[in-house]
């Protein structure tokens, strides 16, 4: 369980990220690497280059814009957990990290990684679609918004072209009241199902090859969620119910 | 990077893991390797004071920074760490391969919280994996720690 | 014996260089040696047709890469360790397959390169072509035979026994009531937190062989390795180091890298190290707990059994190196703390397309507790009767030891009880557990079990006290974290009237003690245990005979105390132990330490009775006695200690979610004497963390080709602390009469009965039937729907 060879680049403007994402074949960013690096170590992820990002100059900041929190994409999931200006503003953000696999991942895991991932089970995909955010994403052909809506396409996949850089993620000022819950085998796993509420609005992660938003009051309708060990398409859609029913009860 | 205070040349393979420079090319075999999947914990250590896998982390790039290993928490001579001699009198370790990361992480959770509840040290020490304690007595530890930390 | 320090809550000798990082495991040890890298099989049961190593070989960093043809014992079966009469189809694998593989994980070639990164390089490169085979998984499906998983095995039938006490079908016939159960255990892994390591050095100018391995058993593997290399057992060093966690599968001659390491080690003239990942860990690694069980019971209105047969298939995996021992544990170990006057089972032993099986904490016995336990529940369920009651009614008493089960056991012996208290064991935990607590889906769950331990056939030990005072003790089998310098000191310590701090111990080291057995099956408190208190107390008879002489006293009337031998009742009559160690060793050279007391014109008594003839009293070393002062002593015990336990929990099971929470768990505990407290509760409650684990979240996936879905700590779910509540523990203690200390073992009782007590409570909690191991959310969802 080592990684394979790679040429690695470890760029230190966002320019030169961008222009090295541009230039290589088959690159892939490295943030956080708390996803990535497992790939790599068990050699599913054979990327010919590996762009590192954690030398970009002040790429790092958690702050207040458009009346909402913009976190950038070095931001640590452990920062953003403990920001105080998330916690006013954005107090689902702070409860979804706390869900995202442990603390010692969260100190080096970023948010914005989070997103450009993917997982279909992940947390923090679904709390931005909930809230109705954006990612502000960047490429040498200049920089773009992606609303949370259009940003997941598939497990793992996103509309992130292969030259850019996802530098910023931006949640709302939340309306109350909000909730996230899930059912996870061990604290801290992948979720079997999991549920967001942001005011009225509901998102669902773990059920779908995206996060999708539902409909409170009949969250399962359309969902054709995937089997695993751990959960039948059934089970997954009882716990959806289930879910949705305490989260909007509370 | 600096290990445990020490400035060490930087490491010149770029895909070589954090874990494996820390043990075997500068001899710090304190840190373990129990999974390489960054699930079990063993091979945390503490990167600028806040604990993180050294499995899901490349050597270069721990260039610049800061790495504690468990060497460095109390040196040869010195008196045991205040979370060391609480894992020691609870008896918080049976084989030893998990204690370390387990240390480091208790360091870690300890700086964040300084008197943990209940459901902080589980949370604070879930994210190790043991298979001899049970985890009662490192939970003991914690609470211990705290009381040595005063 | 004094007890000052035998059953204290001595605090652990080991801890510091642990926790300072400065423990020594087998994957600590470099000195430049190579790294190595197996290519596996990706089948589960697959003919191979062609192996191509040349790119491999090629690559630059590469060493050496192995196939079977390129070893001097490819074509040789790895040794059947424990055959057996009813082991009629015993078969072993090869180091590296070349003709067929039968499991996915078993290994085809072995790359040694400069690091394990480039020798996973070159482990890509190797290529093997396969032609697929009918997949035999699950024992079920063995036992059908539709195909086989060794052409010359009919049946995929291994071993078959049955054993009979009483008149079961004349018993059954006549029963007033009668039932027939079903009951399924699923398979689990171990998974130490360190996976397994081995490095080796070959010394040319010595012809010397020096083996670190991560295994329960250095002194089996050095006698192995001597035999296959045709090296005299001298010259072949095997060491366990600091072992990370072990809990069965570290015990296993061979692993294809305890032969591999050695002999690249040999060939290449270079250390050589191979260090397991901990993907590999799942599928290279023996595995346990797959079983099927019909049993019939018959019992009165009273709930009293009058009967039970069980007929069991039991997954052995693809080959049987370790024989029929599980299976014929569990026959063995069915029956438990209950008395059941007609007995039966029978068991197939089924080769399957898995890793192959061998003891996993527990062996035999979870799966035997549960389909015991369920049963009974069972039975209350059927006349409405206390589950509690109904054990009570079926217990044997006190009085009736030794009981004498009339079963098989593994060593050989039949099955004979030697003490214990099952009524007490229960009433304590009944009352430990107390009421129920408030709310929906709350269910109780409660299992006594009965645990053989301590089975032979020996240890050793070797106690010597150093001319400084200190002590030196050493035994051949080795610590994955059970205290033993701990223990050991203890039991040493109180021989010899010496600080616990004063005894260093060696362990798992044939350099310092090469005889003996291993780590398994809670045997070390038993044999190495009462071997340090035999050894130790041969020195401090020794040590008595030589203060004697010194103190012209008689050796009965003296004492050893505070590191004094000193005459009972005048303390200040005494010589320390340290000038004893040096009186015992007449020296021509006083080398320091004090050795000139020992040399030749010290004025001084000459020890022994004077010989006949003129003027010279007896010789510096007397006659029949060897310089030093140290022995070797050995405890073989003459059958099992049978130590035993209640669990009892309550738990919650949300109904619409079914995640578990178990409000309370507690346990009282019978392991005999208890030699330190401390370190007995750390046995059982990780013990119980594991047992936990086992019921409700550790579950190897096996799919029908014989693929495991869940090779990873992200899918196969070991507990973190946020799953294991807090374990309330008790004690009871019920000397055995087999050995001077009275001790049993206590390494595996804390994960016995677990899968049984939870299985019990989450029927009672969702009222479903539950027959089966390990249990999930998901599992309890398709349960509920009915």
């Amino acid at each position: 369980m080592k990684p394979p060879p790679f040429e690695y680049h470890a760029p230190t403007t966002i320019d030169e990220a961008c222009s090295m994402l541009g230039s290589q074949e088959d690159a892939k960013v490295l943030a956080g690497g708390q996803s990535l690096v497992p790939l790599l170590n068990f050699r599913l992820a054979r990327p010919r280059h590996l762009v590192d990002v954690n030398r970009v100059a002040d790429l790092d900041r958690i702050y207040q814009r458009d009346g909402g929190i913009a976190v950038q994409a070095l931001a640590r999931q452990a920062e953003v957990e403990d920001s105080q200006v998330v916690a006013r503003l954005c107090p689902l953000l702070s409860s979804a990290l706390r869900l995202v696999a442990h603390r010692v991942i969260r100190n080096r895991g970023t948010v914005c990684g989070s997103l450009a991932h993917a997982d279909p089970a992940s947390e923090l995909p679904a709390v931005l679609l909930a809230v109705g955010g954006h990612v502000i994403a960047r490429s040498v052909r200049g920089e773009r918004l992606i609303a949370a809506e259009q940003l997941f396409k598939g497990v793992f996949e996103t509309t992130l072209a292969p030259d850019e850089l996802l530098v910023e993620a931006w949640f709302p000022e939340l309306i109350d009241p909000f909730a996230i819950l899930e059912e996870s085998r061990r604290h801290g796993d992948f979720a079997l199902a999991g549920v967001v509420r942001s005011g009225q609005h509901l998102a669902l992660f773990g059920v779908a090859p995206t996060p999708v938003l539902a409909d409170p009051q009949d969250p399962a309708a359309g969902l054709q969620p995937s089997g695993d060990l751990e959960a039948t398409p059934e089970f997954r859609l009882q716990l959806v119910r289930v879910l949705t029913q305490r989260a909007f009860a509370a | 990077m600096k290990v445990n205070g020490v400035e060490h040349p930087a490491p010149t393979d770029a895909r070589r893991l954090l874990s494996d420079h820390l043990r075997h090319d500068l001899g710090l075999t304190g840190t373990h390797v129990g999974c390489e999947h960054g699930v079990c914990g063993c091979c945390t250590v503490l990167l600028d004071g806040a604990p993180i896998r050294s499995c899901l982390m490349l050597a270069v790039q721990a260039e610049g920074h800061e790495v504690t290993t468990i060497e460095g928490l109390a040196r040869d001579g010195e008196p045991l760490h205040p979370v060391q001699q609480a894992f020691h009198e609870c008896h918080a370790l049976q084989c030893g391969f998990c204690t370390p990361g387990f240390v480091m992480s208790v360091v870690g959770l300890l700086a964040q919280h300084a008197k943990p509840s209940a459901q902080e040290i589980d949370e604070g020490i879930a994210g190790n994996l043991c298979r001899c304690t049970g985890y009662a007595s490192i939970r003991r530890a914690v609470d211990r720690a705290v009381e040595l930390q005063k | 014996m004094t007890t000052r320090w035998f059953g204290a809550p001595v605090q652990r000798v080991e801890d510091d260089r642990l926790l300072r990082g400065h423990g020594r495991f087998t994957d600590d040890i470099g000195e430049g040696a190579l790294e190595c890298c197996f290519v596996r099989s990706p089948h589960a049961h697959a003919r191979i047709t062609s192996i191509d190593v040349a790119a491999a070989r090629e690559l630059p960093g590469v060493v050496a890469v192995y196939t079977a043809a390129d070893l001097p014992f490819g074509d040789v079966d790895l040794p059947l360790l424990i055959p057996h009469p009813n082991l009629t189809h015993g078969r072993t694998q090869r180091c590296l397959a070349s003709e067929v593989v039968r499991y996915a994980g078993e290994a085809v070639a072995f790359v040694v390169a400069d690091s394990r990164y480039v020798a996973e390089d070159a482990a890509d490169l190797v290529q093997v072509e396969y032609e697929p085979l009918p997949v035999v998984i699950t024992p079920e499906v063995a036992a059908a035979a539709e195909h086989l998983v060794h052409e010359d095995v009919p049946g995929n039938v291994a071993a078959e026994m049955i054993q009979e006490t009483g008149d079961v079908d004349d018993a059954l016939a006549q029963a007033p009531r009668r039932k027939k159960l079903h009951f399924r255990y699923e398979r689990g892994a171990s998974s130490p937190m360190e996976a397994r390591a081995v490095w080796a050095r070959w010394n040319e100018a010595e012809r010397k062989l020096t083996v670190f391995d991560s295994t329960q058993s250095p002194t089996s593997i050095r006698g192995g390795l001597a035999v296959l290399f045709g090296l005299p057992e001298s010259h072949v060093e095997v060491i366990a180091p600091d072992v990370g966690g072990g809990f069965g599968p570290k015990i296993m001659l061979f692993y294809p890298d305890e032969l591999l390491v050695p002999f690249a080690a040999m060939q290449l003239g270079r250390p050589v190290k191979w260090t397991e990942d901990r993907q590999e860990s799942f599928t290279a690694v023996n595995q346990e707990r797959g079983q099927v069980h019909e049993v019939e019971v018959g019992f009165d209105g009273e709930g009293k059994l009058l009967a039970l047969s069980d007929d069991f298939i039991h997954d052995g995996g693809a080959y049987t190196p370790y024989g029929l021992i599980l299976p014929i544990i569990t026959a063995a170990q069915i029956p438990g703390p209950y008395r059941i006057p007609n007995y039966r089972v029978r068991f197939r032993d089924m080769y399957t397309n898995a890793t192959p099986t061998s003891p996993y904490r527990g062996a035999g016995r979870p799966h035997a507790c549960f389909v015991m336990e369920r049963t009974l529940d069972a039975i209350a369920s059927e006349l409405s009767l206390d589950r509690v009651e109904v054990r009570r009614r079926n217990l044997i008493q006190p009085d009736a030891f030794p009981y004498n089960l009339g079963v098989a056991w593994q060593d050989g012996n039949t099955v004979v009880y030697d003490s214990g208290d099952y009524p007490e064991l229960l009433d304590r935990a009944v009352k430990m557990l107390g009421p129920s607590p408030e709310g929906d889906h709350v269910g109780m769950g409660l299992a006594i079990y009965v645990e053989g331990t301590g089975v032979g056939p020996y240890e050793g030990a070797h106690v010597q006290v150093l001319v400084s005072g200190k002590v030196v003790a050493a035994t051949g089998i080795p610590s994955q974290g059970q205290a033993h310098a701990t223990v050991w000191a203890q039991i040493v310590a109180d021989e010899l009237g010496v600080d616990v701090a004063d005894v260093e111990i060696s362990s798992g080291d044939t350099r310092r003690f090469p005889w003996g057995v291993g780590t398994f099956a809670s045997r070390g408190a038993v044999t190495a245990g009462n071997a340090m208190h035999v050894a130790a107390g041969m020195v401090a008879d020794k040590a008595k005979r030589i203060a004697a002489d010194h103190l012209e006293v008689d050796p009965a009337d003296l004492e050893l105390v505070d590191g004094q031998v000193r005459v009972k009742g005048s303390p200040d009559r005494g010589i320390p132990l340290a000038a004893v160690a040096v009186l015992s060793n007449p020296v021509r050279y006083a080398f320091g330490g004090g050795t000139e007391a020992a040399t030749q014109f010290t004025s001084r008594p000459r020890p022994g009775p004077p010989l006949p003839g003129p003027a010279l009293p007896g010789p510096p070393l007397p006659v029949g006695e060897q310089p030093g002062l140290e022995a070797t002593g050995y405890f073989s015990p003459p059958g099992s200690t049978w130590a035993s336990g209640c669990h009892a929990a309550y738990v919650r099971v949300d109904p619409q979610t079914f995640r578990l929470e178990i409000l309370k768990y507690v346990v009282v505990h019978d392991c005999g004497r208890v030699i330190n407290p401390l370190v007995l509760q750390g046995q059982i409650e990780g013990g119980v963390a594991q047992g936990i684990g086992g019921a409700f979240y550790e579950r190897l996936a096996y799919d029908a080709d014989g693929q495991l879905r869940n090779a990873s700590f992200m899918e196969f779910l070991v507990p973190y602390a946020t799953e294991i509540p807090p374990i309330e523990i008790d004690h009871i203690e019920t000397p055995s009469p087999l050995n001077p200390l009275g001790v049993k073992g206590a390494g595996e009782a804390g994960v016995i009965p677990v899968g049984a007590v939870i299985g019990s409570a989450i029927a009672e909690a969702l009222g479903v039937p539950i027959t089966e191991m390990p249990l999930s959310p998901l599992r309890l969802f398709e349960l509920s729907k009915g």
